[in-house]
Parts: structure tokens; C-alpha cells; sequence
């Protein structure tokens, strides 16, 4: 725990909560979102929001990759199973996703279903190579930080020639789903989500790198400052930001240099390159339609690719009503504004996938937080 | 031929035999299981008497029972198997109530095709247990089901036992100004039983903390008999326990985080797996909840035996109508500690 517990040290938040509430201005407020749902988790876990001036304050993005899932890819999952037997192995947060008519994985299992949970792609291949009269199916999801594993995984299943192996491929890009908040109306025109500046992601650097994000700090002259998942990581990255916008500044900082270059990895993404290819669109809960937003297998490895092995028919998905989950994912609407909200969704019945994974906004605001977020309240002044 | 001497053909293959049907069916083949493989383990003048049920006189004094089915997978785990944990279990939930624990009955639920050999090192592994814990195993039963119908053995272990006079523990009678103390580091157990899984095997030196805690909670009762709250954080962890019995007593609980006492491979573990130490299941520790002026006293007691040497006090009893347990958190924020929801799974990233 060595290198990890001396990120956590109170002592230094102390100090850093007086650096934030001495330089940030009173007289403006400071929305900061963060992408990326390992910091939603760790703003949550640790209660950073209680060490920040009134003013100050975190917007939860759409960071968290079983949120942003769509529930067409949910139902998708479900009919490889229903309509092919195969066995699906699982990363363990995408089991309790709802699909249509609130279906899950889990409930498939319940039901026959083979789905299995797996850790690493590696689990999946060996359970491919273990049931060679099965077709095994990886549920491929995450963004650039996930990639690379399942990149490796299917250049080693060519190598081992195995034939019951496929992917069923949901890998998602984060610069293009920051883009897209960017754009949005809600945003650009309308004013009616402000967001001040960005954390930028922590993992999903150390492959990406820095320098994707350089464009739209300068487009959309908002400042970015990568930062580490741990919570004076979050609380550096802050002070930061608000040092930033203070001298009006919208740079790409990076708080997390002890993981984040500006290249990232590049064998990683020499990987990625071989086997994947950009998605001409992608849709993303909440966001909607999202050009090039996501990446398939590439031709030359098409046996590997489920989504081709395997054709199912889907019926029209149809999202849970009344559910703020789309709205969520964008910081337009706080958890707290949804009518579903600790009602009649919980993470125990969850109706929207931000309910689900820690990561998700929904959840987070559940377990960790609730009793300082009454109905209507907002944290943010 | 001579019965007497010769009761069955053949002795029991307990190297390299397995469980068939026939060993739940009634006949022979069971009785020979029960006698040459049960009863030689446990052996107890209870058992000895060879009846459906076991006989004895009861204690004077308010008895308690509780009943505990083992399912756990792997069946064997660094600090322990099924069969211990079967004894510990069910002593530990007799003992929560501030109970002496007298005698527990076994159930067994085998698997066809199941090892004799793994059997008797479970049965051996109970019946020490029970020995050293002094609470023998007066009775039990023996089922085998058709192969894929189980996995493996599952054991149901029932535990009867007798309150001290003057000694009410009950989970509804945690007060604001009350003391929450644990008797040692979390998570153990859960953390070696992930480390044995299959699909997970890392190295650890953590063994589980699988344990009889009716030797320490009598010490306690002794020192303190006005104990307000006693269980033990098992499944879903101290964060479950607790919001039970914030729930039953109609009370909040404020924890502090840098109290709580969890071994560093514990925490690294559960860092890597995206798990929280909170939730993770323990088989050798008791939350225990008393009146502010004997949490030092009993603290001290606590440290003094072996199994509480770690022992701290980690939070108060507060008033609050919603029930909630927060917690001060090591960074000097607060947040909610929830009930756990589903299963607690591994995040992705």
C-alpha cells in the first residue's frame, strides 16, 4: 500500500483545501467536470467535495464505460445468448446493466444462460480453450484504457488458431465523447450546463497521451489538467484548474505525470491500430449518435468479430421512461433531478445504468452521498 | 462369516473412493459412511447413542438457537475449509447473543462422485474444530444428490446454546453516545478466498480469520455483562453489519475510517480488485456495541485475548432518524456507508 496510501495523506488535503479556498475568487463559481468515473468514485469515496469552498464544484461526466452502453448492445448481448448458446464472458459491472424490459445479464443467467465472469481477456481465452465444442463470446467494453487487452487477445487467439473465439466489440473513444459534450446545445448555445474546465481522464492518458486533448482546450478554450485517480491527485488537479481560469488561461496541464506522457503508449496504440478500426458512428447513452466515436475489428481479423459470426434479430430498444440517465451523462441534470432517483431506482433494482457501476453518477450519489443531497438541492450554488 | 467382527465387506476407500448414491440411500453403504467416517471423527457420547436424535438435559436459564447453511466455494482455502467454517459459523451467531454455545447438529448435502478423501479431510478439519471449541456435534444427517445437482458438499450446521442471567444483547439496543468497537483487522477471510479462486489466484500471506469467538465474548460478557449489541461482520462485511443495527435500534452510526483496523496486504488486495475492505466478509470477528463509560474496560479485555488483540474502538452511536452510517473518512471528508447492493463486483477500470 506503500505508493498509494501517501496519496491519500489528510495532512496535505488540509493544506491543499487552504490553497483552493484562498485562490478560488468568490465572486465566480468554478464547475469542473470530471470525464471520467474513476474520479466521480474517488470524489465520492473520499468526500472531496467536503473539502472544497461553496463555490466550487464537480460535474460528473459520462466517464463511466457500462453507463455510456446503450441498450441496444445490452439486448444485443443477451440475444448471442438467447439465439446462439454461446458462452459470454463478462467484465463483473456489466452483469446487473438493464437491457430492454429490464432484462440483464444476471437475469439471463438466472434463467440458462452461460455468462460468465471474467477479470482479464485472458480468463476468456483460456475458457475458450477449455470448451472447444462452445463458441465463447468476450463482451468487449471500455474506452482506451481496455483496448489494448482485447487487441491482445484476439492476435493471440489467431496465433493459438482458435475457432470458437470471438469478441463482441463496444471498445468507446473519450476525446470524441468530450467533443461531443462540447458541442452540445446544452452547452455551446444555451448555456444551461456551464462547465468551467475538465479533468482529464487518468488511464486513459497513460495510453492516449496528453496531446489529444491540446484541440480543445484551444477550441473550445476550456482548460484541461489531466489527474491521477487518487484523491490529492483530484485535489492538486483543482487547484490547478482554478489557477487556470483565474488568469484565464485553457491549457492542457498534466497533474498525473507520474503515469501520462504527451505520446501515451505507443505500442498500445500500434496494438489498438492493428486490430481496430474507427466506427463510422457510435451510439452512446446519453449522448446519442456519436460520429467516429468507437472502434470495430478490423476486416483482416473478422473471424473474431461476434457482431459478424453471429447474426441475431434485435427488436427496437426501448429506454426505461421517466429515467434521466441520457441527461445525467452530460451534466444537465444531477441525479437528484430525476423523479426515478432512490424511488423506484436503487442500485439493489437499478432502472438506468448510472445506478449500476460505482462509477456511475447515480450510484455514486446513492451510497456515498445521499444524506447531504436532499431533492432539489444543489451542490453547487 | 462373523457380523460382529465383520460388519461390511470391504473398509470404506477413503484414498481414492467417491460418494455414490448408495451412501444416502439408508442401507448398508451409509451406515458404513457414518460409521467409518463420521462417527470415528466426531465421536461423543451424543453420537455414540446411535439414535435419530441426541439426548440431553438442559441448562437452566434462556436458550438460544441458530441455524447456518455453508455453501462457499473453493472448499478449501488458506486458514481454513468448509467444515471448519461450518463450526465456527454457527457458534459465532450462538455466541452473538452472549451465549454459551452447548452442542450443534450437522447437515451434510454430498454430491455424487464427491472425493471420500476430501470428505474426510472436511470432516476431520469439523470435528477439531468442535473439539477445540468444546462445543461437540451431537447429531447430523447425510444426503447425496445426483451428480451436477451440487457442488460438491454443503454443509448446514445448527447451534443451541444457554444465556448467562442478567445479559440481554440484542441488535435493537444500540443508543446514541454507544461505543462501536471491533475486535480485530477486516477482511480477511474474504481476501484469502478470492485469492483461492479460480479465475483470480493471486498470492497472499493472508489466511482466513475463521474462528470460534465464544471463548472472547464471554470474557467480554464477563467484564461488561451490559453489552448492548454483539455480531459478527460476516457476509457483506462490517458496512451490512452496521446498517442492521443502525436499522434495528433506530439509530445512525458515525465511523472513523483511521480507526478501523485492516492489514495492509488486505487493503492492497482489495485496492487492485476494486473492492472495498468494508464490505468484505469476515468468519473470526465481532462488532461489538456498549454504553460510552465501558468501551475501555471492555476494549482492554478484548486485547488481552487472542482473537481481539487488534481490537479498536472505530465509531459512536449517533442520533439519527434516517438510520444512515457515515464515516469520517482518512482524507477528512465524510461520505455514507450503504448497504451493499448485489454482489460486490470487480470495476472495469
Amino acid at each position: 500500500m506503500r505508493y498509494v496510501e501517501e496519496f491519500r495523506r489528510r495532512d496535505l488535503a488540509q493544506r491543499l483545501a487552504a490553497a483552493i479556498a484562498r485562490e478560488a475568487d468568490p465572486a465566480r463559481q468554478y464547475r469542473l467536470m470530471e470525464f471520467c468515473g474513476g474520479h466521480t468514485h474517488a470524489i465520492f469515496r473520499y468526500g472531496v467535495q467536503d473539502l472544497m469552498p461553496p463555490n466550487v464544484g464537480f460535474v460528473h461526466g459520462p466517464g463511466c464505460p457500462v453507463c455510456v452502453l446503450p441498450i441496444a448492445r445490452i439486448d444485443h448481448a443477451i440475444r448471442l445468448l438467447e439465439q446462439h448458446q454461446v458462452i459470454l464472458c463478462s467484465y463483473g459491472d456489466m452483469l446487473r446493466v438493464p437491457g430492454s424490459g429490464r432484462h440483464s445479464l444476471l437475469k439471463a443467467k438466472a434463467a440458462g444462460a452461460d455468462v460468465r465472469m471474467v477479470y482479464s481477456t485472458r480468463d476468456a481465452l483460456n475458457i475458450a480453450r477449455q470448451n472447444p465444442q462452445r463458441q465463447v463470446v468476450f463482451f468487449a467494453i471500455g474506452f482506451e484504457t481496455t483496448t489494448p487487452p482485447t487487441a491482445v487477445a484476439i492476435r493471440q487467439a489467431r496465433e493459438a488458431g482458435l475457432k470458437n473465439f470471438s469478441v463482441f466489440c463496444n471498445h468507446v473513444l473519450t476525446p470524441a465523447a468530450i467533443h461531443n459534450i462540447l458541442e452540445s446545445p446544452e452547452v455551446r448555445e444555451m448555456g444551461t450546463v456551464s462547465i468551467d474546465g475538465f479533468f482529464g481522464p487518468s488511464h486513459v492518458s497513460a495510453v492516449i497521451g496528453s496531446r489529444p486533448y491540446e484541440f480543445f482546450a484551444e477550441e473550445f478554450q476550456r482548460p484541461v489538467v489531466i489527474a491521477g485517480f487518487e484523491p490529492l491527485d483530484v485535489m492538486q488537479s483543482t487547484l490547478m484548474l482554478i489557477r487556470q481560469l483565474n488568469e484565464g488561461r485553457h491549457e492542457v496541464e498534466n497533474e498525473y505525470t507520474r503515469v501520462v506522457s504527451r505520446d501515451g503508449n505507443l505500442k498500445a496504440q500500434a496494438l489498438v491500430a492493428e486490430v481496430f478500426e474507427l466506427r463510422r458512428r457510435f451510439e452512446w447513452r446519453g449522448l446519442g449518435e456519436v460520429p467516429y466515436s468507437a472502434l470495430r475489428i478490423k476486416r483482416c481479423y473478422a473471424e473474431f468479430d461476434a457482431e459478424r459470426r453471429f447474426a441475431v434479430t434485435l427488436a427496437p430498444a426501448a429506454e426505461v421512461r421517466g429515467c434521466e440517465c441520457p441527461r445525467i451523462l452530460r451534466g444537465v441534470k444531477k441525479p437528484v433531478d430525476c423523479r426515478l432517483f432512490g424511488n423506484v431506482c436503487t442500485p439493489d433494482n437499478p432502472m438506468g445504468s448510472c445506478m449500476v457501476s460505482s462509477e456511475g453518477a447515480c450510484a455514486a450519489y446513492w451510497s456515498y452521498g445521499r444524506f447531504r443531497q436532499p431533492a432539489g438541492e444543489e451542490s453547487v450554488a | 462369516m462373523n457380523a460382529e467382527v465383520k460388519a461390511f465387506a470391504q473398509r470404506l476407500d477413503l484414498k481414492r473412493g467417491r460418494v455414490d448414491m448408495s451412501h444416502g440411500s439408508g442401507g448398508r453403504a451409509m451406515a458404513q459412511l457414518i460409521e467409518q467416517l463420521f462417527l470415528r471423527h466426531f465421536d461423543n457420547e451424543w453420537l455414540r447413542q446411535a439414535n435419530d436424535q441426541a439426548s440431553f438435559a438442559v441448562a437452566a436459564g434462556r436458550m438460544v438457537m441458530s441455524t447456518d447453511g455453508h455453501v462457499i466455494s473453493p472448499l478449501f482455502f488458506p486458514g481454513g475449509d468448509i467444515g471448519s467454517l461450518a463450526v465456527h459459523g454457527t457458534i459465532n451467531d450462538v455466541a452473538m447473543s452472549g451465549a454459551r454455545p452447548l452442542f450443534l447438529s450437522a447437515g451434510f448435502i454430498i454430491e455424487e462422485g464427491f472425493p471420500l478423501a476430501d470428505l474426510e479431510r472436511i470432516v476431520a478439519s469439523m470435528a477439531r474444530a468442535a473439539r477445540e471449541a468444546g462445543v461437540p456435534v451431537a447429531t447430523g444427517d447425510t444426503k447425496v444428490v445426483e451428480r451436477g445437482k451440487g457442488d460438491g458438499v454443503f454443509i448446514t450446521t445448527t447451534g443451541i446454546g444457554v444465556v448467562p442471567p442478567g445479559v440481554t444483547i440484542s441488535g435493537e439496543l444500540a443508543r446514541p453516545g454507544d461505543a462501536i468497537l471491533l475486535s480485530g483487522n477486516l477482511g480477511d477471510h474474504g481476501v484469502a478466498i478470492m485469492s483461492s479462486r479460480e479465475n483470480l489466484e493471486f498470492d497472499t500471506r493472508i489466511v482466513s480469520d475463521s474462528a470460534a469467538l465464544h471463548g472472547l465474548v464471554a470474557a467480554m460478557v464477563e467484564a461488561a455483562p451490559g453489552i448492548h449489541c454483539l455480531r459478527d461482520p460476516t457476509r457483506g462485511g462490517l458496512a451490512t453489519t452496521l446498517n442492521e443495527l443502525a436499522r434495528q435500534s433506530g439509530v445512525g452510526m458515525k465511523l472513523q475510517e483511521t480507526a478501523i483496523p485492516i492489514d495492509p496486504a488486505v487493503s492492497a488486495a482489495s485496492e487492485l480488485l476494486g473492492l472495498d475492505p468494508l464490505y468484505i466478509a469476515n468468519e473470526g470477528k465481532l462488532v461489538c456495541i456498549c454504553a460510552g463509560e465501558d468501551a475501555g474496560r471492555l476494549l482492554h479485555v478484548m486485547r488481552q485475548h487472542p482473537l481481539g488483540r487488534r481490537a479498536a474502538i472505530v465509531g459512536e452511536v449517533i442520533d439519527d432518524p434516517h438510520a444512515l452510517v457515515q464515516m469520517e473518512t482518512a482524507f477528512g471528508g465524510s461520505r455514507i456507508v450503504d448497504w451493499l447492493s448485489g454482489e460486490q463486483l470487480p470495476r472495469i477500470c
